[in-house]
């Protein structure tokens, strides 16, 4: 049988992606529909996150499918040395889909090799966590009506930040511009930029963030700046304020212009910003429910047209 | 001919079976439990630090009676590169082989991401060799990758 289970969004086509996107359309008009009924999707959290846990079971419950799982491995048989893949096989006789979280990279592509039903990754360590980046991409589109030429900014750390990277491969379908903006020890890595020469993805690197550098952006992606990521914390004290976007920043932007966040924010947008039209992290949390609506819905082999219906 | 009695006396001769030369001195023992030798019960000589015009020191192996299959020779390549292997039949060297690395590698390479599922589930690991050229590894499941100089068989 096709294994239908999705574990990065890189193995997505540019058709896959827009006919995903048009299926989270779909749900936005509408995300209450009975087409899970009779379904179990289990949620294994073996690291907690509250926020990618509840839009994963708004989105079944709404769909009327039914939940079983747990959000803390510490309260689970893997505390007592099960292995990922026994608690995966065990599970399968239950569930008809399994959404899983692991603190272990690579954690989703094996689970997704062993487990009789499809395996949607929530996140795999600092690896990869796909259905963040499919509502970010529902997000771009909703907001610029296409994904084509767009000119994305991508702030704060780029190192070490996996939803960044996962934008990056996922855009390259659409004839991207993209300004990396970051201090020293966070920029983009050598990696991604071979990415990008290799795949013609146009980038610009900033480790200024001013109102002059954002002037032509469609889209400012805000990331946090973590003090733990700094081996040098006089270089941290340096740039911490400098990554953070302030309501005046934005008086010569495009009007087209939406600021994104995967939040959570900590400091680096400052509460002035949530009142002004551009931002957008709040209803892009909200695209999230969506979005993963509709990859449930794929990974379970239900269509575009029977969502219609 | 004086040539040819040195290297006699390096190392004896073989009438059935495979001499896998070149190998680079720091290697030899690495090669030696990559392809499980210590556990065979055929008639095995290896030779350490021989006199090389191209390495410097190199390893040899005979091992009696023993011919390498092409994913034992393809595993090879992971640590010795240039690694040559003479097949021998009563007496004769009837086929030269070179170690060639290969596309994939399962179960041979220890993932150097501490936080890789294949350092911590009982499984087998699988890389995607990237570049063979620069000897570069994408382990399938974290997708990290390494580099040749500092991979870790299992």
């Amino acid at each position: 049988m096709e294994n239908r289970s999705l574990v990065t969004i890189a193995e997505y086509s540019k058709e896959k992606i827009l006919y995903l996107l048009e299926m989270a359309k779909q749900f936005e008009k509408n995300s209450n529909r009975k087409i899970l009924d009779g379904k179990v999707v289990a949620t294994l959290f073996f690291e907690p996150s509250t926020r990618t846990r509840l839009s994963f079971e708004t989105a079944v419950n709404r769909l009327g499918g039914r939940i079983i799982g747990f959000s803390d491995a510490a309260t689970t048989s893997s505390s007592k040395g099960e292995s990922l893949k026994d608690t995966i096989m065990m599970v399968s006789n239950y569930a008809d889909l399994i959404v899983m979280r692991h603190y272990l990279e690579g954690a989703a592509r094996y689970a997704s090799e062993i487990a009789p039903v499809p395996i949607i990754n929530a996140g795999d360590g600092a690896n990869q966590h796909p259905s963040q980046t499919m509502l970010d991409l529902y997000t771009i589109y909703q907001t610029q009506g296409t994904l084509e030429n767009l000119n994305i900014f991508l702030v704060g750390d780029l190192k070490y930040g996996r939803t960044v990277h996962s934008l990056i491969m996922a855009m390259r379908h659409f004839n991207p511009t993209f300004h990396f903006v970051a201090p020293e020890e966070l920029k983009m890595p050598e990696e991604y930029k071979i990415y990008c020469r290799q795949h013609n993805i146009k980038y610009t690197e900033h480790t200024d963030f001013t109102e002059e550098v954002i002037a032509n952006a469609d889209i400012l992606y805000m990331t946090r700046v973590q003090r733990e990521r700094f081996t040098d914390l006089m270089e941290y004290e340096r740039v911490k304020d400098v990554y953070i976007l302030h309501n005046k920043m934005l008086e010569n932007t495009r009007p087209n212009l939406r600021i994104l966040h995967p939040l959570p924010r900590v400091n680096e947008i400052a509460y002035d910003v949530d009142n002004n039209e551009k931002a957008y992290y709040f209803q892009q949390a909200r695209n999230g429910l969506f979005a993963r609506q509709a990859i449930i819905c794929d990974v379970l082999g239900i269509t575009l047209d029977q969502i219609k219906e | 001919m004086e040539k040819t009695n040195k290297q006699a006396l390096q190392v004896a001769a073989l009438k059935n079976g495979t001499v896998i030369d070149h190998i680079p001195s720091g290697k030899l023992f690495t090669v030696v439990s990559l392809l499980k030798l210590q556990e065979m019960d055929k008639n095995i000589t290896i030779g350490f630090n021989l006199e090389s015009k191209k390495l410097g020191k190199k390893g040899i192996i005979k091992v009696a009676d023993k011919f390498f299959s092409d994913e034992e020779i393809s595993r090879l390549s992971v640590v010795a590169p240039n690694v040559k292997l003479n097949i021998i039949r009563d007496y004769e060297v009837v086929e030269k082989k070179e170690a060639h690395m290969p596309d994939e590698l399962r179960g041979i390479v220890k993932c150097a991401n501490p936080k890789c599922i294949t350092n911590n589930e009982p499984m087998i690991t699988y890389f995607h060799v990237v570049d063979k050229e620069q000897g570069v590894l994408k382990c399938h499941y974290c997708e990290k990758e390494q580099n040749k100089e500092n991979i870790k068989l299992i």
